[in-house]
This record gives structure tokens, C-alpha cells and sequence, in this order.
């Protein structure tokens, strides 16, 4: 089993430089926050705000892009039926994959932490709850990705989801009346818990909508999966 | 095991549409069997069902002596499919794309460059698979296939589209592999391609099997109208009837030392299939 899974890793490595639409989602963010971060100082302004906010942009986008995206393209080109006709197990495929997306987002999480200043102790815990937000978002992608037959089809179902994820967060912070309803979904919930990383300020409501987010993302995928398993769209 | 893949009574629908009615297939080991027939025939649609990618409507089938509809992954360790739709990792290169299925099947990477060796892609190992032309990655999916060395090879349309040369080339390779004793199954709507590989047909037309048989067989089973074509030395030719009456004439020519070349005229599987069906299996 664990063959089969390095074997799909390493194929995604390889392809890592030569996917230009993938590779711009990992690194599109850590590098818009270095910039920020060091070349945008507001008097008054929160600390890390740019690495806070481009972190949960981040993994609103790139890991539920990128795993639907994937999904799609080996779909539609069928060398997803390759691979499981020749004994990968769609189980193993998905660790595969997405052990390789979960990765290169947590490297480029650590550039956006990096670059936001956080150290010791507050970035292992920033670190925690990004590798959490990737993991769900990946498994929202990767229910995309299996209910799609193409990779149009995947995009334009992953476009308005991702929007809503990485954005809402964003768009929160200036109106109540969405951050009202963007506390709902797990994006604003590591918005918040992002921000508060420095004094840990945890709400009763946080774990609840975190788990509650999980929880439809994982129902979502397993609907996605046993409709469309993950040959046919 | 002689049987190494059988069909019975399969038949198929696309929604109202019938692609497939009643086909009965038996493959016996290391023979080279072509599936001929026109574009839409439904010669994809069999492989597809045979290999299990596809539930038939009815009918059974089975291949190395498992039933299709029950042939898990290990089970494919000893089919190779090479079929048009299967696709490459485009940004791979050739070799990169050899060493994943290296790598899923276990196979040391020494075995790589041979593969692609065979198939005479050697040299464009570090070309990515989205630069090759039609003939180079028809060869690339036949290496893929023939790496893990299987006992039974699906080829769907092997040649098709493809220059006489890169043809040429991938019928030794068919050859070389039923020398190794490796079952084949073709499908092609090339008569000569299947004339040259294959030690049984079947015609397909619009998914029924209108004739089956060793393709030789089936030429003289269908040689109604046995003629014979001379050439003389002069330039003139003669069509003969193939019967005693021609005798006096022949044996006239031979005495004068007029007479060139003499042939029997035996129909092609094309005209085989045309007197069968009424279309042309080029369509």
C-alpha cells in the first residue's frame, strides 16, 4: 500500500514546476505576504494582518483548488482508470495526493507564518490550525473533484466555493451582518483563531462549527464518492 | 488453461441504442485474435466489457478465467490494455511516465530504458509526453503496456491513424509478444493488418458477429466467383474462369511461351466483409 502511495506522491512532485496553474496557488499567497509584510506599514494596524488574512485566503483556495483540480484532470484524461486498473486503490490514490497538496500547502503556510512574525510556541499552534483548515478544505476539493467529470466542470463548481471560503473571511472583518453568517463556515472560524493565537482566545462556538464544517465536508465527499466513485463524473 | 478469454451471448445497449447483440468470443492461448469492423461497431465497447470496464447488459464473459464483472486490480498483473482513450501524464517525460507504472507494478527501474528501448523511444526518454507525435505515443502506451510483461494484451485499434512505417513497427512488436506466448487481442478495421497478425477473425457490423474464422478460411469460404488472371509477355490480360474449361486455354499458353504470370483471384477480408454486409469496413 504505502508503494502505491509514494509511487502517486512522487508523480506529483515531478509535476510540481510543470503544473504552472497548481504551483501558482502554492505559491501565489506566501509570496503576496512577504511583500505585504514587508512593505505595507499602516499606523494602528492589527500585527501580522496581512499573514492572517492570506493565511486563511490561502487555505480557502489552495488546497481545495488544487485537489479538485487534479481529480478533474486525471478523470478526463483517464489516466485515473490507468492507475486503478493497475491495483492503486482509490484509497490509496487520494493519500497520495493528497499528502502531496497537504505538504506543499503547510511549506507555504510556514512561509506566510514566517513572514507574519509568529515563533516559539504561538506558530506551532498557527501551524496546528492551518494544517487543520488545508485538511478540510482538501477534503471539500476532493468531493469536487470526484462529483466532476472535467476539469470545466470542476471549475466552475470550485470557483464560487472557493470564493465564499477564502473571502467571506476577508469581507467579515469590515461588515457584521456577513461576519455574522461567515462565522459559520471554518474559514472564519481560523480567521479568528488565527488572530487570536497570541492570547488563544477560543469561543465554545469555534470547535463546534470547526467539527461541524469537517464533518459535511467529509458527507459531502462520501456522497461524491459513492455517486460518481472516482472514474465516472 | 486454454480459454484464456470467453465471451457469452453479450450484449450491450447505450441507452435505446444497440451496440451489441449476442457476441460469442473464445480466445485460446497464445493466439492473436482480431476484432474487425467498422468506426462504431462496437469493437471498444466489447474490449471494454471484456476487461471489465464495462457491464454488459447481458451475458457473461471472462478472461484468464475470471468473470469480468469481478476482476479487481491485482487481476490486471498479467492483462495489458492499450487503448487510444487511456491517456499519458503530459507533463511527464516518456521515461517518468514508465517509472510511476515501474514503481506501481513493482518493477526494478533497470527494466525502464529497455521498454522504452524496444519500442524505439530510447532516445526521446527526457521528451515530455505532451511533445510526442501520434505514432510516439501510441508506441509510448504500448511500452507502458508491455513493461509489465502480461500474459494477455487488449490493443484497441494498435495502429490506427499511423504511418506504414511506425505500423510496421508495432506489428513486430505484436509478433515478438505471440512468440512469447502471449495471447492477443486486436481490433482493427485494417484487413491487411489483420490478415498479416492475426490466427483468427471476427467480423463485427453493427454489433453482431457476422462471421468468424481463420482469415484465410475465411477468404476461400467466401471465394464465389473463383477466377483466373493471366498476363501474357505481350501486355494482354486474360480473365479466366476457374474451372476445367480453362484448362484448354492455359495449356495453349504454356506450349506458345506466351504466358507471364497466372493468379487465382481469393477475395480480401474487405471483400469478405463488403458480400456480408453491404458496407465497407473502412467506414
Amino acid at each position: 500500500m504505502t508503494g502505491h502511495i509514494r509511487a502517486i506522491f512522487w508523480k506529483q512532485m515531478k509535476e510540481t514546476f510543470k503544473n504552472k496553474a497548481i504551483f501558482i496557488q502554492f505559491v501565489m499567497f506566501p509570496v503576496m505576504t512577504i511583500i505585504m509584510e514587508n512593505s505595507v506599514k499602516i499606523e494602528g494596524m492589527q500585527p501580522h494582518f496581512f499573514a492572517n488574512l492570506f493565511a486563511v485566503m490561502y487555505v480557502g483556495m489552495a488546497p481545495l483548488t488544487s485537489m479538485a483540480s487534479i481529480l478533474a484532470e486525471e478523470k478526463e484524461k483517464n489516466t485515473l482508470r490507468v492507475l486503478l486498473m493497475a491495483n492503486v486503490r482509490p484509497v490509496e490514490y487520494l493519500i497520495g495526493i493528497g499528502s502531496y497538496i497537504w505538504t506543499l500547502c503547510m511549506f507555504g503556510a510556514a512561509v506566510i507564518g514566517v513572514a507574519g512574525g509568529y515563533t516559539g510556541t504561538v506558530f506551532g499552534l498557527y501551524l496546528l490550525v492551518m494544517g487543520f483548515g488545508i485538511l478540510v478544505s482538501m477534503v471539500i476539493g476532493a468531493a469536487i473533484g470526484s462529483f466532476s467529470k472535467n476539469q470545466m466542470m470542476a471549475t466552475s463548481v470550485t470557483v464560487p466555493v472557493m470564493m465564499i471560503f477564502s473571502f467571506l473571511p476577508m469581507i467579515s472583518m469590515f461588515n457584521k451582518t456577513i461576519a455574522n453568517v461567515a462565522r459559520f463556515t471554518y474559514s472564519e472560524q481560523l480567521r479568528l483563531l488565527i488572530s487570536g493565537l497570541g492570547h488563544l482566545k477560543v469561543s465554545p462556538e469555534m470547535p463546534i462549527v470547526l467539527a461541524v464544517n469537517a464533518v459535511v465536508a467529509l458527507g459531502l465527499f462520501i456522497v461524491a464518492y459513492r455517486r460518481s466513485g472516482l472514474e465516472n463524473g | 488453461m486454454n480459454k484464456t478469454v470467453e465471451a457469452r451471448n453479450i450484449g450491450h445497449s447505450f441507452g435505446a441504442r444497440r451496440v451489441l447483440e449476442d457476441v460469442n468470443i473464445t480466445l485460446e492461448k497464445g493466439q492473436i485474435f482480431g476484432l474487425l469492423g467498422p468506426s462504431g461497431a462496437g469493437k471498444t465497447t466489447l474490449i471494454k466489457i471484456l476487461t471489465g470496464q464495462l457491464m454488459p447488459s447481458s451475458g457473461d464473459s471472462s478472461i484468464l478465467g475470471i468473470r469480468s464483472i469481478v476482476l479487481r486490480g491485482a487481476d490486471y498483473k498479467q492483462v495489458g490494455i492499450m487503448m487510444e482513450q487511456f491517456g499519458l501524464y503530459e507533463r511527464l517525460t516518456c521515461y517518468d511516465n514508465l517509472s510511476l507504472f515501474a514503481r506501481i507494478y513493482g518493477i526494478p527501474k533497470e527494466k525502464i530504458l529497455p521498454a522504452l528501448d524496444k519500442v524505439g523511444l530510447a532516445d526521446a526518454r527526457k521528451i515530455a509526453a505532451a511533445n510526442l507525435s501520434k505514432g510516439m505515443r501510441s508506441r509510448l502506451l504500448l511500452a507502458r503496456v508491455l513493461m509489465v510483461a502480461p500474459m494477455l494484451l487488449f490493443l484497441d485499434e494498435p495502429t490506427g491513424g499511423l504511418d506504414p512505417s511506425t505500423s510496421d513497427e508495432i506489428h513486430k512488436l505484436i509478433l515478438e509478444e505471440k512468440a512469447r506466448g502471449v495471447t492477443v487481442f486486436l481490433t482493427t478495421h485494417n484487413m491487411a493488418e489483420a490478415e498479416k497478425l492475426c490466427d483468427h477473425i471476427a467480423l463485427l457490423n453493427e454489433g453482431k458477429i457476422v462471421a468468424t474464422g481463420a482469415p484465410k478460411v475465411l477468404c476461400r469460404q467466401y471465394n464465389r466467383e473463383k477466377r483466373l488472371k493471366i498476363h501474357l509477355y505481350s501486355g494482354e490480360d486474360r480473365d479466366l474462369s476457374h474451372d476445367a474449361s480453362a484448362a484448354g486455354e492455359i495449356s495453349k499458353l504454356l506450349e506458345s511461351g506466351d504466358l507471364e504470370t497466372i493468379h487465382s483471384t481469393e477475395p480480401n477480408l474487405e471483400n469478405v466483409f463488403m458480400e456480408l454486409t453491404g458496407r465497407s469496413l473502412a467506414v
